[in-house]
């Protein structure tokens, strides 16, 4: 084997149940010690495609190799990955120290040494105390770590997690989001992570694969992934965003200029290959669309609006207004001034200019 | 304290309707038997009035009812460990179904309690019997004929038969509140098959199969029917002792004698087997 080795590698893998696709044809290749997010609506296919790995379905056709050794159809327990549940799973006649030491148990490891592992797996977790107790007996929160403990304990080459904080609240997933990261980075150990969280997602993952319909529409790092989506879905999917059709009118050193039906004409990046007459979409993101009161400002991509609803959330302002042609968009405005002055704040029926810089918006197929 | 006290009254209230029922039919008629159990037999059959322990000491000297109880025993065992078998795999199949096939199937289970049970008795007899229609069957290949009944296996094969239900159900309830998730969980964490079952589901569907043996057990011990129509003379189980001692032979106080000792190994019996399972899983109430 010259070739580098890649944890998982998955090579058009495709999964049909009874003439359904759940995964269609995906290729994949994820790095050693790497985060990587599958993301997408229920039903794309992500846990499908998890399950495979783990060895718990086998795929219709194509391949999967871990650290480079073909899978096949090896039963999930001779595979070195361990999974984590969205229901937990936990073993509910057991004790936590018992699910904990379920999988070195199966390894016929020695007593001794699989008490002092489980103490430290627990201790991992912040756990050292719950060992006795019986899985119900704990919140839904400290289940999750039970799971978490349980898989890792058995120092797998990839650790599959499915939405395993979906069934927590809000602050309890933010502060398992960190604990999770912060354990991935300590043991270096690659997690190939489920969510259709995108928020979850952007923040925890090295890589993400946006998957729709059982496909893989795009994989990059979180940043390309937000700013340069390459389809109308990824940049729908992930965050808020605008969007206007039009028929390409000209295209000038990739700025491409759409115009509407309404005969508007708008300008943005050009993310594929376009030429006059082509239809396509503009996507610009509501926090890179500012406001303006007052003069009309120069430049391209600049409408008159009317704002139509604000809302104040703190740290933003999100003000949806509308478009001369009737069409809603929104516009996200960062509060950078502390002040309690209603005029600082805009109001429904106050006339405005909508205005973004062509660099800030895409144009992506329709 | 005070309102401990009105809590316990109201409790005993609430549960008045029951105990008398209970009291009624199952309190009243075992005093009556316990109270037999220390009489006598009168010429003309009837009980004679006349408190002694000897019934009691006849018992324990009589070899042909410790026999009947050894070949019940026996004959229970067997059939209980049996149903058992069959019913576990047939309680998976079932309780892995989708719930529109798993409904169809409990009713499959049930459909024979819509025959009486001696009459689906007489049909074994038909079905094994020397002239019967496996034996004819057999004839045609020139085999047999096989001697079934009137033996234990006739008996064994009728009670396992009858009590199949009372083993599935159980099982199946246990079977359907079962979380499979954690199968898997099993093989991601190095189970094999064996170890899955072992390990895993057997433990927690332990309730089931404690709950579904003493279902077959009990009755299949104290079973006097079965052993009468498919054992004849050569089958003699307990229960056939005391519906001699009830019947024909008239001596109410030594069936009395019989049916109480009888009932306290029974009892005996269940009590240490449900501390075994017990022990091995209370996982089911934490704490």
């Amino acid at each position: 084997m010259n070739t580098p080795t890649w944890a998982v590698e998955l090579d058009h893998v495709t999964k049909e149940f009874r003439g359904s696709v759940a995964v269609r044809d995906i290729s994949l290749k994820i790095a050693d010690g790497e985060f990587f997010s599958l993301l997408g609506p229920s039903g794309c296919g992500k846990t499908t495609l998890l399950r495979m790995i783990a060895g718990f379905e086998n795929p219709s056709s194509g391949d999967i190799y871990i650290e480079g050794v073909l899978m096949g159809e090896t039963p999930a327990n001779r595979r070195d990955v361990n999974t984590v549940f969205q229901s937990y799973a936990l073993f509910p006649h057991m004790s936590v120290a018992e699910n904990v030491a379920f999988g070195l148990h199966m390894k016929n490891i020695n007593k001794a040494d699989i008490a002092t592992r489980v103490k430290q797996a627990l201790d991992m977790v912040q756990l050292g105390a719950f060992g006795d107790r019986r899985p119900k007996q704990l919140s839904g929160g400290q289940q999750q770590r039970v799971a978490l403990a349980r898989a890792l304990i058995n120092e797998p080459e990839v650790l599959l997690l499915d939405e395993p904080l979906a069934a927590l609240d809000l602050k309890l997933r933010k502060e398992m989001q960190l604990e999770l990261k912060s354990i991935q980075q300590r043991l270096g150990i690659t997690f190939i992570f489920v969510t259709h969280d995108q928020e979850e997602a952007l923040t925890m993952s090295d890589r993400i694969a946006v998957m729709e319909l059982g496909k893989v529409l795009q994989v990059g790092q979180p940043t390309e992934i937000y700013e340069r989506p390459k389809t109308r879905f990824v940049a729908d999917f992930i965050g808020e965003c605008n969007f206007i059709d039009g028929t390409v009118l000209a295209v000038e050193n990739g700025a491409v200029t759409l115009e509407t039906d309404g005969g508007v004409r708008v300008v943005g990046t050009g993310m594929f290959p376009v030429a006059a007459g082509d239809h396509a979409v503009l996507a610009v993101r509501p926090e890179k669309v500012r406001l303006v009161e007052g003069q009309q400002p120069q430049g391209t991509n600049v409408f008159a609006a009317i704002v139509e609803r604000v809302a104040y959330i703190g740290s933003d302002t999100r003000i949806i207004v509308r478009l001369p042609d009737g069409s809603p968009f929104d516009v996200w405005e960062a509060n950078t001034v502390s002040t309690l002055d209603p005029n600082q704040y805009y109001t429904a029926g106050d006339p405005v200019y909508v205005t973004w810089a062509t660099q800030n918006s895409l144009i992506l197929e329709r | 304290m005070y309102n401990a006290r009105t809590e316990q009254r109201r409790a005993w209230l609430q549960a008045s309707p029951a105990l008398i029922w209970l009291g009624f039919f199952f309190l009243a008629p075992l005093v009556l038997i316990l109270i037999y159990s220390f009489q006598g037999r009168a010429d003309d059959g009837t009980v004679l009035w006349n408190w002694s322990l000897a019934n009691y000491q006849k018992l324990f000297a009589d070899g042909a009812f410790w026999r009947t109880l050894w070949l019940s025993t026996w004959i229970a065992l067997v059939v209980t460990a049996i149903t058992l078998v069959v019913s576990y795999p047939l309680a998976f199949f079932m309780a892995t179904r989708s719930p529109k096939i798993r409904g169809v199937l409990v009713l499959a289970v049930m459909i024979p309690f819509w025959t009486n049970f001696l009459v689906r008795i007489y049909a074994w007899k038909v079905l094994l019997g020397n002239n019967g229609v496996l034996n004819r069957f057999l004839g045609q290949f020139d085999l047999g004929p096989l001697q079934i009944i009137n033996s234990p296996s006739a008996v064994i094969m009728a009670l396992i038969y009858g009590e199949l239900p009372y083993m599935i159900l159980p099982l199946y309830a246990a079977l359907e509140r079962f979380d499979w998730v954690q199968l898997e969980a099993a093989r991601d964490l190095g189970a094999g098959r064996f170890q899955t079952f072992w390990r895993v589901l057997l433990p927690q569907t332990l309730p089931g199969i404690t709950a579904g043996s003493i279902l077959v057990f009990v009755p299949t011990v104290g079973t006097f029917a079965v052993s009468d129509i498919l054992g004849g003379t050569s089958v003699n189980m307990v229960g056939n002792t005391l519906s001699l001692q009830f019947g024909s032979a008239s001596n109410w106080a030594y069936g009395s004698a019989i049916s109480m000792i009888f009932m306290l190994l029974l009892l005996g019996a269940i009590l240490l087997y449900f501390k075994a399972t017990r022990e091995v899983n209370d996982g089911e109430n934490p704490g």
